[in-house]
Parts: C-alpha cells; sequence; structure tokens
C-alpha cells in the first residue's frame, strides 16, 4: 500500500490538488452550515444597526485594540452568567463585521458594559483609568477627547453595511454624516429627525461637552449601547429554536 | 520500494532507498502505540458524536442521544444557585434592619454578597473599599446625600441617582455661570462664602458680603440656610467640610458655572433583589448606616 | 525558461517584475494623489518609494549582467541563495524586533505607565506589532529562507522563476512594514493574526501566489524523481495558508483610497471564518511549514536517516485534514452553535497523535546519534524544540475539551499555551536552523562560536521555563478566581481583585521575556561575526553549489 504513495512523491500536480482537496473538507463542513441553518441565529426582538456614531465608535474601539484585552461574548456558564448577565446570544452580533468576541480577558468582558456605568465615569476612566480603578492596568486614552469627529467615510460606511445586508433604510444612509452629530449634541437642528430615524436610542452629550463631538462621544455611545439591544423578557432561551 | 536494498548501518533498518541531498528515510513501521493511541482517539471521537450534537444536516443538525443543551444547562445551575441564595439568605427580602443586623446568619450572608457584588459593579465608582472619588461619593462616612437609612440606599441603588431609570432620584445644580444668571464675581464670591461655611479659610479681600447675598438668593433654597444640604433634592451639606468634587475654590467655582449632576446608574433589573438588598447591608454596614 | 538574449536589457521574468512593480507604484501615485486618510498616504508613499527603488535596483542589476545565470554549472545546480541570505538575514532582525516588542507589552501588563498615554504607543496597537512581528515577519522569513533553501537542495534544481524570488522576499517584508506602522498608525481589522487591512491583504495575496509559483515550478524541475518529505510540508502550508488569508480577509474598502474596509462576514459566521483561519495559521503557518523545516536540517545536522517514512506519510496526511476542523475550540461555550464545537473538539483530540507524529519522527532521527546532543547546541536546540512541540500538542487537545477550555479560554493559560509552541517550538526550530544556515550561505567552515549557542541556548531556555510557568500558574489563578464561589453562592472574588493577584506572575513573565531577548541578541552578534569573520569553507564544495554531508 505505501507504493500508492508514489503518485504524490513523483507528481507536484497530484500533491497540491491532493492537499487543497484535503484542506477543503473541513472548513466546507464546519463553515457553510452556519449560513443555511435557521438554529445558527435566535429569533429576538430589539436588534437594530448601530447609528453612526456608535459605529464610529466601535471603528474606534477596533482601531485602538480594545479587542486585545476585552471579550464582548458571555459564554454559557454560571459565573459568567453571575458576574456579566445575560449569555451572549448569536443574534446580538449578527450587524458586527467584523465580530468583537475577544480572545483574552485582561480586562472585564464588555458585552453588557452598556448603562453599567455613567457617561462621566467611562470619560474619567479612558482619560485615566487609574483615577477610578488605582490597580487597573488599562491604558490611558486622553487623545480622544480632544479628537473631534468628521463625517467622512461615514456615510459610505452605512451604505456598505446595507449591501451587506444590515437593515439600514436608505434614509439612514443619506443622512448618516448629519446623524454623527446629531446625536451627541442635544441641540442639533437634525436631533429630532435623528430620534424618529432611530427610536429609543438616546442623544446626549456623551462626553460632556455638547459643543463638539469627538472620538470620546462617538466610543462611549458605543460602551453604552453594548448588550442593551435585545429584550430579554421577550426572548425564550428554553424555546427549541433557541436550544443549541 | 526500491529495487536494491539499502540497509542504514547503525540501526540495521531498512531505507527507503531514495537519497536527497545527502538524507535517507528508513523503513520503520508506524509505533504500534501510536497508532492505537489514534485509534482510541477516533473510537471516542466517534462515541461522542453519537451522545451530543455534533453533524450539520439539511435542515438542522444531529441532537446527540443525550439531548444535551448548555444554554438548558446554564439555567438549571443559575436556578440552583438562586435556590441556595433563597435558603441561605431568602429571609433577608423580609427581614427588618434590626433583624438583619441582629441575626448573625443574615447578615453573614449579607456582608458576603454584599462585598462579591460590590467589587463587580460598585468599586469601579465608589472605590473598593467604599471610599469614593472626586465626583462619586464616599460610603464609608455617615455624611449622606441621599439618605443613609437602610431604605434610602436601597433605593439609591435600585432607581440610581439621575439616572434612566422612571422612578431614580432627581435634583441638578443648575449651571449659574454658562446659563448667565451669575457673573464670575458674584461666583467667585459665593465660592468663598461657601467655603466659609465650612469653617474654611477665606482668601483675603474675598467679597464675603456679595457671596452672603448670592448664596441666600441663589443657593439655600436647595443647600438651606445655614448649608445644611437637602435629601430630598440631594443637594450636598456645604458646611461640614465633606467635598464630593473638591474644596478649592476653582472647583467650587466650576460646580457653581457649570452645575453638577452626577450619575449613579440603577441597578434593578441588572442586579437581582436579594443582591441589592445585602448591597444595601454592606453599604450601611460600611461606616455609616443610619 | 526564461533565457535572456544577450542584447536584451531585461529577460522575461525580470521584465515581469518590472511590470508588477511599475503597476504598483502608479496606483501608489495614485493615491498618493486623492487620499485623505493620513495613515493611508503615507503607506502609499511607502509603496511608491519602495516600488520605485526596486523598479531601479532591478535595472541597474540588469544592464550589469549578461544573459540569465545557468540552471547548471558543469554539471551541478546552480543554486541561486542570494534570496535565501536576504530572508535569513531579515529573519534573525525581525526576531529580536518581536521578541523586543513582547518584552515591552509584557512590561506595560506589569507597570501600565509604560503605555505612555501616547496613541501610538498603547498596548492595544503594540500587541498585534508583536504578534505580527514574530509569527509573520520573524517565522515567515525562516520559512520562506529555508523552504527556498531546502525545495533546491532536495530537488537538485536551481529556485524557479529568475528574478520573482527576490520579489517573494522584497515584497514580503515590504507587507511587514505595512502591516507593522499601520496598527502603530490605528490601522487594523481586528481579525487576531490577519490584522492588516485591505490593500496589505491584497498586497500579499500577491506575493503569496507567487511564493507558490517559485515553489512548485522548483520542484517541476526537480532532478530527484521523488518530492522529499520536507517540501510536502513547505507546499501544503503555502497553499493552505493562501486559502485562509483569501477567505478570512474579504472585506469592502470604504473607498480605495481609505485605509478603513468591512470584512463581509458578520457575528457568528465571522467568529467561525476567523478561528478557521486563526487555528489554522497555527496549524499551517507555525507547524506545517516548521515541521518541513524540522525535517530537513534535524537529518541533515544529525546525519541520520529519517525515522520513519510510513510514519510521515500517515501523519502528514491526517495532520493536515484533521487540522482544518479544529477551529471551533477557540469558541467553547460561545454563541457559536454547539454542534460546531463538538467538532472543534473531537477533532482537536483526534489530532493529537498525528501532531506526535512529527515529534516521534523528529526525535526519533536522533536514535544512534544521541552522544551529540551533548557536544552540539545547535542540535540540541532543535531537538528540544520538538520536544516543546511535543507538550504544545499535548497542551492543545487538552485545552480543546470543553471542560477544560471554559477554565482556560480567556486567560494566561493560552498565553503560557501560545508560549510553549511560540518559544520553545517555534524559536527554537528557527535558531536551529539559522545556525545551519548562515555558515553555509556565508560559505563558512562553522559558526563563529559554538559557546556562544551554549549560552544563547541555556538563557533562552530558562527564559522560556520562566515564561510559560508563570503564565500557567497566573491562568489557571485567574480561571479559578473567576469561577469562585463562596459557600453562601456568591461570587468569590471581583474581576479586579484578579488583576492584583497576577502582578508576580507578569514580572516574571517579562524576567523570562527578557532573557529570551538577550539569547536572541546573542545569536544575532554569533551570525554577524561568522558571515564577517568565519573561516571560509574549504574552496572544494562550496555549499551553494553542490551536494555535500553536513561539516
Ligand atoms: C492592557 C489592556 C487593556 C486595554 C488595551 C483596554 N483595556 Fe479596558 N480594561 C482593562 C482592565 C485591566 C480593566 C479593569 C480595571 C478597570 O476598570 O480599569 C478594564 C476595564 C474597562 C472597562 C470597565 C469594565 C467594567 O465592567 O468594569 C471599560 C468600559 C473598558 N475597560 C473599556 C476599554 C476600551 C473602550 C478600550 C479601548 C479604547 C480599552 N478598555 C482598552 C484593560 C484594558
Ligand atoms: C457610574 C458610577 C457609579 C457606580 C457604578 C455606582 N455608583 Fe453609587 N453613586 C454614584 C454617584 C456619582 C453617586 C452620587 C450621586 C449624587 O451626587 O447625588 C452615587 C451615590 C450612591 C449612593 C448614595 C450616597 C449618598 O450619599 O446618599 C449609594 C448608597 C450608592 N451610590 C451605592 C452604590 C452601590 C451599592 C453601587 C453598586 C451596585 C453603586 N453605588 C454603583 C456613582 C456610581
Ligand atoms: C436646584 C438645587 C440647587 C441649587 C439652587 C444650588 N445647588 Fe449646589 N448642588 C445641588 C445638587 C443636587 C448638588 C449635587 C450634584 C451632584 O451630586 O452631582 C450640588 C452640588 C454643589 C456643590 C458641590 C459640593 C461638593 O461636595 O463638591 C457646590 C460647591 C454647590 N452645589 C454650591 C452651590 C452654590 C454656591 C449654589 C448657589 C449659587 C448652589 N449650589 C445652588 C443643588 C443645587
Ligand atoms: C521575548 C519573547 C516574548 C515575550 C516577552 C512575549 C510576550 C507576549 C505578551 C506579553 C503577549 C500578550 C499576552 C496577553 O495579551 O495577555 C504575547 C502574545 C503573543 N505572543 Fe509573544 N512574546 C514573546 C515571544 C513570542 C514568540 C517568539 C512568538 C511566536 C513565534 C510569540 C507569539 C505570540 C502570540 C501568537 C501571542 C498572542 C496570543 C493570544 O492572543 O492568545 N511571542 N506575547
Ligand atoms: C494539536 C495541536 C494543538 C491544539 C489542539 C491546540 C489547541 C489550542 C486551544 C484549545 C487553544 C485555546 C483556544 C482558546 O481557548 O481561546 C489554543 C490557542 C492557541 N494555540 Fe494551540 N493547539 C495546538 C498546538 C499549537 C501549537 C504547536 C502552537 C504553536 C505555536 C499553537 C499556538 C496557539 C496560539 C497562537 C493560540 C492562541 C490563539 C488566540 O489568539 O486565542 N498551538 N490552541
Ligand atoms: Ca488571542
Ligand atoms: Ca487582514
Ligand atoms: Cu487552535
Amino acid at each position: 500500500m505505501w507504493e500508492k504513495h508514489r503518485a504524490f512523491e513523483r507528481n507536484s500536480i497530484f500533491l497540491t490538488v491532493g492537499i487543497l482537496i484535503v484542506v477543503s473538507i473541513g472548513g466546507l463542513v464546519e463553515l457553510v452550515p452556519n449560513f443555511y441553518l435557521k438554529s445558527t441565529i435566535e429569533d429576538v426582538e430589539g436588534m437594530r444597526p448601530y447609528t453612526p456614531l456608535e459605529l464610529k465608535g466601535r471603528n474606534i474601539y477596533i482601531r485602538e485594540g480594545c479587542y486585545n484585552c476585552h471579550s464582548q461574548q458571555i459564554r454559557v456558564l454560571r459565573d459568567e452568567v453571575d458576574r456579566y448577565g445575560h449569555y451572549s446570544l448569536a443574534a446580538e452580533s449578527m450587524y458586527d463585521h467584523p465580530f468583537q468576541w475577544g480572545s483574552k480577558r485582561t480586562g472585564p468582558d464588555l458585552a453588557r458594559v452598556g448603562g453599567k456605568y455613567s457617561d462621566e465615569w467611562h470619560r474619567d476612566h479612558l482619560i485615566d483609568p487609574q483615577s477610578v480603578v488605582p490597580s487597573s492596568i488599562m491604558p490611558a486614552y486622553p487623545f480622544l477627547a480632544d479628537a473631534p469627529i468628521t463625517g467622512r467615510e461615514i456615510q459610505r460606511s452605512l451604505e456598505i453595511h446595507q449591501r451587506l445586508g444590515v437593515p439600514y433604510s436608505d434614509e439612514m444612509v443619506e443622512n448618516a454624516a448629519v446623524d454623527v452629530f446629531a446625536q451627541a449634541s442635544p441641540d442639533h437642528p437634525a436631533a429630532a429627525d435623528f430620534a424618529e430615524r432611530y427610536p429609543g436610542v438616546a442623544v446626549r452629550a456623551f462626553d460632556g461637552d455638547p459643543r463638539r463631538v469627538t472620538e470620546m462621544d462617538a466610543l462611549i455611545a458605543y460602551m453604552q449601547m453594548l448588550g442593551t439591544l435585545v429584550d430579554f423578557d421577550l426572548y425564550d432561551g428554553q424555546a427549541d429554536i433557541n436550544l443549541r | 520500494m526500491a529495487d536494491k536494498k539499502d540497509i542504514d548501518e547503525i540501526s540495521g533498518v531498512e531505507t527507503t532507498g531514495h537519497e536527497w541531498d545527502g538524507l535517507k528515510e528508513l523503513n520503520n513501521p508506524l509505533p504500534r502505540w501510536w497508532l492505537w493511541v489514534l485509534y482510541a482517539t477516533i473510537i471516542w471521537a466517534v462515541g461522542y458524536w453519537i451522545l451530543m450534537p455534533s453533524w450539520p444536516l439539511i435542515n438542522d443538525h444531529t441532537r446527540g442521544l443525550l439531548g444535551h443543551s448548555d444554554r438548558a444547562v446554564v439555567v438549571e445551575r443559575i436556578e440552583a444557585l438562586e435556590a441556595l441564595r433563597r435558603e441561605r439568605g431568602g429571609r433577608l427580602i423580609e427581614a427588618s434592619l434590626d433583624e438583619v443586623v441582629e441575626t448573625p446568619a443574615l447578615l453573614e450572608f449579607a456582608m458576603a454578597s454584599g462585598r462579591g457584588a460590590f467589587g463587580d459593579n460598585c468599586a469601579g465608582c465608589h472605590g473598593a473599599g467604599g471610599a469614593g472619588a472626586p465626583g462619586y461619593p464616599n460610603l464609608n462616612d455617615d455624611n449622606w446625600l441621599w439618605g443613609g437609612t437602610l431604605e434610602d440606599i436601597q433605593e439609591s441603588i435600585l432607581y440610581g441617582i439621575r439616572s434612566d431609570h422612571p422612578q431614580t432620584r432627581l435634583g441638578d445644580m443648575p449651571a449659574f455661570g454658562r446659563d448667565g444668571i451669575l457673573d464670575i464675581e458674584e461666583m467667585r464670591a459665593v465660592a468663598a462664602y461657601v467655603r466659609g461655611l465650612s469653617g474654611l479659610e477665606v482668601a483675603e479681600g474675598a467679597d464675603l458680603d456679595l457671596g452672603a447675598t448670592v448664596y441666600a438668593d441663589y443657593c439655600a433654597a436647595c443647600h438651606g440656610p445655614a448649608g445644611e444640604g437637602s435629601r430630598d433634592l440631594g443637594a450636598p451639606d456645604l458646611s461640614n467640610n465633606i467635598w464630593l468634587y473638591g474644596a478649592d475654590v476653582e472647583t467650587i467655582v466650576t460646580s457653581v458655572r457649570e452645575g453638577r449632576a452626577s450619575v449613579m446608574p440603577a441597578w434593578e433589573g441588572r442586579l437581582d433583589p436579594v443582591t441589592t438588598k445585602a448591597l444595601a447591608v454592606y453599604v450601611h454596614s460600611l461606616g455609616g448606616g443610619e | 525558461m526564461t533565457d535572456k538574449p544577450a542584447d536584451k536589457l531585461l529577460g522575461n521574468d525580470e521584465a515581469g517584475v518590472f511590470a508588477l512593480l511599475f503597476w504598483t507604484a502608479v496606483a501608489c501615485l495614485l493615491i498618493v494623489a486623492k487620499t485623505q486618510d493620513p495613515a493611508m498616504e503615507i503607506h502609499a508613499w511607502f509603496g511608491l518609494v519602495a516600488s520605485v527603488a526596486g523598479a531601479f535596483a532591478l535595472i541597474v542589476h540588469a544592464s550589469e549582467r549578461r544573459g540569465t545565470p545557468p540552471d547548471e554549472i558543469g554539471g551541478k545546480p546552480n543554486y541561486h541563495m542570494g534570496p535565501v541570505k536576504l530572508a535569513t538575514a531579515l529573519g534573525a532582525f525581525w526576531g529580536v524586533v518581536g521578541f523586543a516588542a513582547g518584552l515591552f507589552i509584557a512590561l506595560q501588563m506589569t507597570f501600565p505607565a509604560l503605555n505612555l498615554d501616547l496613541p501610538w504607543t498603547t498596548f492595544g496597537r503594540l500587541r498585534p506589532v508583536h504578534t505580527s512581528a514574530v509569527i509573520f515577519a520573524f517565522g515567515g522569513n525562516v520559512l520562506i529562507a529555508t523552504s527556498f533553501y531546502v525545495v533546491q537542495r532536495t530537488c537538485r534544481a536551481r529556485l524557479a522563476g529568475g528574478m520573482w524570488p527576490w520579489l517573494v522576499v522584497w515584497g514580503y517584508n515590504a507587507f511587514i512594514v505595512i502591516a507593522a506602522s499601520g496598527y502603530v498608525l490605528g490601522v487594523t481589522q481586528s481579525k487576531e493574526y490577519a490584522e492588516p487591512e485591505w490593500y496589505a491583504d491584497l498586497w500579499l495575496t500577491i506575493v503569496w501566489v507567487i511564493y507558490l509559483l517559485v515553489f512548485l515550478g522548483t520542484l517541476w524541475k526537480r532532478k530527484e524523481p521523488h518530492i522529499y518529505v520536507a517540501n510536502w510540508f513547505f507546499l501544503a502550508f503555502i497553499v493552505t495558508i493562501a486559502m485562509l488569508h483569501v477567505v478570512n480577509n474579504l472585506a469592502i474598502p470604504v473607498s480605495l483610497t481609505s485605509s478603513k474596509s468591512y470584512i463581509v462576514w458578520a457575528g457568528v459566521q465571522d467568529a467561525m471564518t476567523q478561528w478557521w483561519y486563526g487555528h489554522n495559521a497555527v496549524g499551517f503557518f507555525l507547524t506545517a511549514g516548521f515541521l518541513g523545516i524540522m525535517y530537513y536540517f534535524i537529518p541533515k545536522r544529525a546525519e541520520r536517516p529519517v525515522y520513519s517514512y510510513r510514519l510521515s506519510i500517515i501523519h502528514f496526511w491526517s495532520l493536515i485534514f484533521l487540522y482544518i476542523w479544529a477551529g471551533p475550540h477557540h469558541l467553547h461555550y460561545t454563541s457559536v452553535p454547539q454542534w460546531a464545537q463538538t467538532l472543534g473538539m473531537t477533532f482537536s483530540i483526534m489530532l493529537w497523535m498525528p501532531s506526535w507524529g512529527g515529534m516521534i519522527n523528529g526525535i526519533m532521527t536522533l536514535s544512534g546519534a544521541w552522544d551529540r546532543l551533548r557536544t552540539d547546541p545547535v542540535l540540541r536546540m532543535m531537538v528540544v524544540s520538538v520536544a516543546f512541540y511535543g507538550m504544545a500538542t499535548f497542551e492543545g487537545p487538552l485545552m480543546s475539551i470543553r471542560a477544560v477550555n471554559s477554565l482556560s479560554h480567556y486567560t494566561d493559560w493560552t498565553i503560557g499555551h501560545v508560549h510553549s509552541g511560540a518559544l520553545g517550538w517555534v524559536g527554537f526550530i528557527s535558531f536551529g536552523a539559522i545556525y545551519c544556515l548562515v555558515p553555509w550561505l556565508w560559505e563558512k567552515k562553522r559558526l563563529y562560536s559554538l559557546r556562544a549557542v551554549e549560552w544563547h541556548f541555556w538563557i533562552a531556555t530558562i527564559g522560556i521555563v520562566l515564561y510559560i510557568t508563570a503564565m500557567w500558574v497566573a491562568g489557571i489563578m485567574q480561571g479559578l478566581m473567576w469561577r469562585a464561589y463562596t459557600e453562601l453562592g456568591f461570587l468569590e472574588y471581583s474581576f479586579v481583585e484578579s488583576i492584583d493577584a497576577m502582578f508576580p506572575y507578569y514580572l516574571i513573565r517579562a524576567l523570562g521575556g527578557a532573557l529570551f531577548v538577550i539569547g536572541s541578541l546573542i545569536m544575532v552578534w554569533n551570525l554577524w561575526m561568522t558571515a564577517r569573520h568565519g573561516e571560509p569553507a574549504e574552496e572544494a564544495a562550496p555549499r551553494t553549489l553542490a551536494a555535500q554531508p553536513a561539516e
């Protein structure tokens, strides 16, 4: 039987094709069903796409590499549910391009940090973590408070998400470059329109200064909505479709 | 495989007969133990597939003979945990403060659970030991913004202060400077006056008369005529030299100019009722409970 | 092949490389002109300068030489070792950079003031600099160097593609520079081990396809009837990384002049794709590729035949088949469907023996030559490396068991596991290969100092032991503290208490890392002295020309 292997050893094309076939199988079987099996993503109430400001904040989260220390994925384990809240659902990250589950918890999980602290606290903490948590080993991000936000690229960002299947309306896409400012400045002329486009979403000066919209606004807006969307009163984790 | 046999001298084992850049391969068989362990892992895997959810199909995936689901298991485990808590500390919910303090088992229970929950949820603002930080009140002392009875404390925790909870405690400090009500001279004067209320040194040349007037006109309504504060409005006592934000003139002027409205989040819904009650007892026992 | 007539300035291969560089320069020029994105502008300038410099160097080189270098001289293969030398030197250089970056972030985790409050120096931006520098810059250059060396020698054929191998090495290192400087500037896709943004990914795809073609082309030209086992592993590594890279990085750029893109996958599907990629970056980059190194350099250095040809066959095919399935062990208990987790775990367990097949073949190749371990620190380094490989591939399946992973995931245990594989296996086998290669490539009789290798070996070994034991203790302690309950049914420790408990272990880890860095500096000094001042090899048989047993 060992002689049969000669075919691969003597022919580089055979070897290449053989390798390609052998390494394709596992991926196909494991990845493809996640796109078509209905049980992959739960049926929930409350999920909505990120507002333009939150999306900006998410991009800052990615840019600063927060995912290197923070997970956003509460595992289905007793202590995690006890410490951080309801275990994460697949539905909660279904609009995330890319996902931010992380793989290391140097800091605590952030999947449900929304609403846990005040905006001021986030501001204090991001500017100087050790000022509020003396033994923190988190880096300081004072520069975020001084970096104004631009509307550049945001409309196109929503458009791409829309194309990828995230349910943004055309109106949301068209107004993205305005909405990104309106959400952080309650006196903005478009604030009312914004509230209509994104019902129930907080409009406030996240960085404490309504006169300018900074990266700090965006990041805090993102932090404050994390894990707050799904209505767990209406969610039945024990329903057959959601038991996986 | 090769026609002529090539034997490695040192091991006495036949080679495959090929040579690459001086390298050869022995034709040793697969180690037996290696092969058997490989088979064993395969058999184990097959067994595992039969018992647990595993292979994806067209409409569903195999569910496994055990019908196991992590999500069902964790719900059971959380329920068991809650049952244990109810069993060990269930009476905490009904018990009055006196009862809690007098019943060692209840007190121990409340302290144990309060300590744990405080570390993960409250320490970020109030500090690991509850000593607070600028803008975040000290919970160890007997100076309370909103009241220091068990009920007061529990209400602060459950509904928060200026939080988004419908029953939250409310009461903002207006922004006298930003809104153009007071000018900078008046603000400096009232700041000096307020320092005086606590017996702090007042800077030379400060206009205390103006300060007193401004105070009576604009501040006394909330902070009281003598600066004793108001728990209904959450207006701090300005006469006891305990400061939420700081005692220096600049900080006080900032408080007056920009107003203050610090936020304490609401914990109802995030923490279960036993835990919030336990936290109230814990905070109450930190030193200043009334 | 690309025979160049004496009257033409450029041969076909040179013209091809020139065209690629030309169009790259044009694209960069357009971006420089139009972009509003500062990071993109810096990168486009870099691309412009690099491709113009490359094209210029190419023309100078071409005008100085007549005709194409022959495949053989006097019946002996005329090996093409220039790109191998370059990649070897760059590998050693990036190694020091990557280890130093690791040491720096280890110190940041101990003393957070080292984050310096600047955007460019925070842990979150520097950590990927470390991981990319060690895996892709250090590991990648060593892999390119060794694969180009080994494929030529074991095929008795000159590297295919004429000028193209130079493009592979320079192009790959340009990718590294763009990737690492990007992280510092905040340009990242946030997908672990695939952080570079879309344009860097695109460039890497081009370079990688050329790499594959050069490698295949050389196999194609071989004078040996059979393909040597090391080349199976190199080929599997190159082919599979191409597949993983393309699928995991599929993204839509915000615009062609923006550094930002959005990955097409979302949520669960993205997580599955990412760890299908991430795990197999380990499996094919850090394992299959380095096994290729092992299969050449250990038998070569030990002057013994490979232990078992049959084991090679079985463990090769089973390894590459099973590895692909194991990705979901990075996603246990998450919102990925449980069926996928089951597959990830069971296939990881089945992967144990195929992994150990490599270890057995590596270590047992020494049978009959064990005594050499005492006298030859280079061989010892490689054998210890294989032992670490065995350890990491025992620990890995163990950590794949869901119950174990519920404790280890998210903790420093994973970091300990990573570095027993990374420092022990990847690091040491690379050092061993570099120690072999430098005297061969620079045509020296031997290394400048074997005693320095001895020092490197011991200092680095102590460093590794400190690193991984500290991380095991730290990781298990974290895992236990996070899940500890009081008897009253409440969590015993707050998260911050677990951070406080880590301090001594992070300090020990940094110490271990410092030793590893010192070891690598000793190596670089030794290599430099070898190349500059080593005793020349005998004239008769320069290694770059023909087959010859090791010294
Ligand atoms: C070096 C690792 C590290 C990085 C990078 C990091 N953090 Fe942290 N983070 C921590 C640690 C450790 C803690 C826990 C101590 C504390 O609260 O500061 C923490 C805590 C937090 C908390 C409070 C969580 C809670 O529930 O108490 C938030 C919110 C947070 N980080 C957000 C961020 C954001 C946003 C970024 C990126 C801009 C970031 N972190 C980057 C380590 C890090
Ligand atoms: C985001 C920061 C934050 C967190 C987290 C937080 N608090 Fe507070 N807390 C505050 C602030 C700010 C105040 C003061 C509000 C004011 O000025 O009126 C306060 C006030 C209080 C008060 C009233 C003090 C008084 O003097 O009347 C109590 C009691 C209290 N917190 C307990 C807790 C407990 C228990 C927790 C955890 C479950 C907690 N806090 C978490 C910020 C926080
Ligand atoms: C409508 C009620 C109201 C009025 C009027 C008011 N305050 Fe306040 N003040 C508050 C409240 C409520 C707070 C606490 C806010 C918080 O906790 O963030 C506060 C806080 C302060 C503080 C910070 C205390 C500390 O411990 O750091 C100072 C100083 C202060 N007020 C001074 C004044 C002065 C001077 C005036 C008049 C010019 C005034 N206040 C008028 C409600 C009021
Ligand atoms: C001087 C030697 C080294 C030191 C001090 C060091 C230090 C570190 C540190 C501090 C981290 C971050 C851990 C965390 O976030 O908790 C890390 C991560 C990592 N390092 Fe190293 N490292 C060294 C060498 C290497 C080498 C040689 C490799 C690979 C060949 C490597 C590969 C990695 C990888 C893959 C990660 C990411 C692990 C993960 O995300 O799970 N490191 N290293
Ligand atoms: C049979 C072989 C192996 C198996 C089954 C295996 C399994 C695992 C598991 C279970 C994890 C932890 C995942 C998590 O909890 O997040 C992990 C992480 C990791 N392993 Fe291995 N491992 C193996 C061999 C290796 C080797 C040889 C290396 C070489 C360096 C390596 C490098 C890594 C890296 C870099 C990570 C960190 C991934 C991350 O960023 O989270 N592994 N491995
Ligand atoms: Ca990781
Ligand atoms: Ca990428
Ligand atoms: Cu893995």
